[in-house]
């Protein structure tokens, strides 16, 4: 049993573990170091919790049991988890902070007296209010991360899903839930309470399905954001400072995390989470110009022969990369290749992939050092010296057409120079345009080489010919 | 007439927006899957309002509904704290400097 103040200091301390934990992810040295450091702060807040309550009944018993079972779930997933599902695992857990979320705020409702709050039917104010909108960001959080999960995951498709006045509809519901807060405050009625929580689960799906898989980063990293606020609105609601400082580091981390995400591919905010981005793809001149213009394309062996000859190769990975699984071949060729004294990079366009750091998780998997590979700005000027580009996966972030055409969809989108390499090798399954909808000239330049193949396949190919 | 502890709340919220906006800066780009599931884990502190309900029966009410909620949040919490960190710390491991590896 410790009194009220030394708790309220302990979840100060955990606090501020938290953000050494986030400091520490400043580079990758000191980082396991902060991961520990975050672990010892969720430490702290729960022993203190369970002190400071100090009733050691049965529950106690059941508390252990479930914390066990959760834990035993939780460590089997991390390990067992394949780092290409990285996305789908993280929109997940996202969901899982939303419900667990609606079911603390639910529980506080329920019996406000454990939790200081007043009496049933006499909630205090500000905590009816703190708690009814962490109730309905949980709920959203909720629900919206379950549609992320399913599309990232495959079960559901990527396409953007639209219909006739879904932005009204989204407006209502969004209106509704501030009255029904409004009356749930005037009134308490439980059963106010119960349709809070039903229509934030409606508006969490409604507002992911229009949004097409390529924006999928600024989802994930949104849905992040949410989660952060939904456990700051709980804290206020349970005057918990572990919690209030917890959801505001993970609330602005989620928020920077959308606002790089959106830049890196010229859109604003709004427009993604009004999504349909894509969903009326193939612009009518697609169709007649693909015949038209002279591709070449070429096999293994044109491959390896090129980079065989060259002095520097960049290799611009894509989403296409973890879809083939083709992270370990891309390594073995770059050894092969660096045994010859050629020099090898790596070029990561921030929204490669399915969530931010998403590629370069996959290369750390396959043993790239992390000092080979490169951020867009840091890297975009050696594409001009580079003998070989090797693009495998991506699509729309080589394409020159962001700077070239103002018509563009992604005109202004900051993309990889690869054009300005001496010859650019292109590992693509088809001439199909990417997720913008949009032909990439990149095809059609005099320098581009297309390997029509399967990522995976095509790399383990000019490994074979590198021999 | 004293200050409301609310408006204390308030301040410790905002400034640790501000911690975080300055922190969150920081992280280096190809940290940011990390980042994310750390984050993750974090915001699973929850559990102590999970823990706190799932207590609140008295020993003869140990089910009671919002004890039921309780445990529940503390199933989910405890899946993504252990995951959450546990799979970070399994792709922080990963991250190796050149000539680091064997």
């Amino acid at each position: 049993m410790i009194s009220p103040n030394l708790s309220a200091v302990f979840y100060l301390i955990s606090g501020i573990l938290f953000i050494l934990a986030l400091r520490g992810l400043s580079s990758p040295d000191t980082s396991r170091q902060g991961n520990y450091l975050g672990i010892a702060g969720m430490i702290i807040a729960i022993l203190v919790t369970f002190l400071s309550i100090g009733n050691f009944s049965v529950s106690l018993v059941y508390v252990f049991v479930f914390l066990i079972i959760g834990g035993a779930i939780g460590s089997f997933i991390a390990f067992r988890i394949p780092m290409t599902a990285m996305p789908e695992l993280v929109a997940g857990f996202h969901s899982l902070v939303g419900l667990a979320a609606v079911f603390v705020a639910i529980a506080a409702f329920l019996s406000p007296s454990v939790f200081n709050l007043g009496e049933v039917g006499n909630i205090k104010l500000a905590s009816l209010i703190e708690m009814s909108i962490g109730v309905a960001v949980g709920a959203i959080t909720f629900s919206g991360s379950i549609i992320a999960f399913l599309k990232l995951r495959g079960i559901m498709s990527g396409a953007p899903i639209t219909f006739t006045g879904q932005h009204y509809l989204n407006l209502i519901l969004g209106v509704a839930i501030f009255l029904l807060v409004f009356y749930l405050c005037k009134t308490q009625t439980a059963n106010i309470f119960w349709i809070l929580i039903l229509i934030s689960f409606l508006v969490g799906v409604l507002l992911i399905i229009p949004i097409g898989g390529a924006d999928m980063p600024v989802v994930i990293s949104m849905l992040n954001s949410y989660s952060g606020w939904a456990a700051a609105g709980i804290g206020f609601t349970l005057e918990n400072t572990a919690l209030i400082i917890t959801g505001a580091l993970v609330g602005s981390s989620g928020a920077i995390l959308s606002y790089i995400m959106c830049k890196a591919m010229n859109r604003s905010f709004f427009s993604v989470i009004l999504g349909g981005f894509g969903a009326d793809s193939s612009s009518k001149d697609t169709n007649d110009s693909k015949e038209q213009k002279p591709v070449k394309s070429g096999n293994a062996e044109d491959a390896a022969f090129l980079m065989k000859n060259a002095s520097s190769v960049i290799i611009v990975p894509g989403y296409g990369m973890a879809v083939a699984q083709a992270q370990h071949a891309l390594r073995e060729m770059v050894d092969k290749l660096k045994k010859s004294d050629i020099k090898v990079t790596y070029a990561i366009h921030p929204v490669a992939g399915r969530m931010p750091g998403h590629m370069n998780v996959l290369l750390a998997e396959a043993n790239v050092p992390y000092d080979e590979v490169f951020e867009l700005e840091d890297i975009n000027n050696d594409f001009a010296n580079a003998d070989v580009a090797f693009v495998i996966g991506a699509n729309d972030v080589t394409n020159p057409v962001a700077k070239t055409d103002p018509k563009s969809p992604i005109f202004g989108m900051p993309v990889l120079d690869v054009e300005k390499s001496k010859s650019v090798l292109f590992v693509k399954r088809s001439l199909s345009p990417g997720y913008a909808g949009i032909d990439n000239e990149l095809f059609y330049k005099e320098n581009t080489l297309m390997l029509f193949a399967d990522a995976k396949k095509m790399t383990e190919d000019i490994v074979k010919n590198l021999d | 007439m004293d200050i409301d502890p609310f408006i204390f709340r308030l301040s410790i919220f905002i400034l640790s927006i501000f911690v975080g906006y300055y922190v969150v800066w920081s992280v280096t780009p190809s940290l940011h899957t990390p980042l994310m599931s750390v984050t993750n884990a974090i915001s699973s502190v929850i559990i102590v309002g999970a823990i706190i309900a799932a207590l609140a029966g008295s020993s003869e009410k140990v089910f009671g509904l919002s004890s039921l909620f309780g445990y529940a949040a503390i199933i989910l919490a405890a899946i993504n704290i252990f995951g959450g960190f546990l799979v970070t710390q399994r792709m922080l491991q990963m991250y190796k400097k050149k000539k680091d590896k064997k």
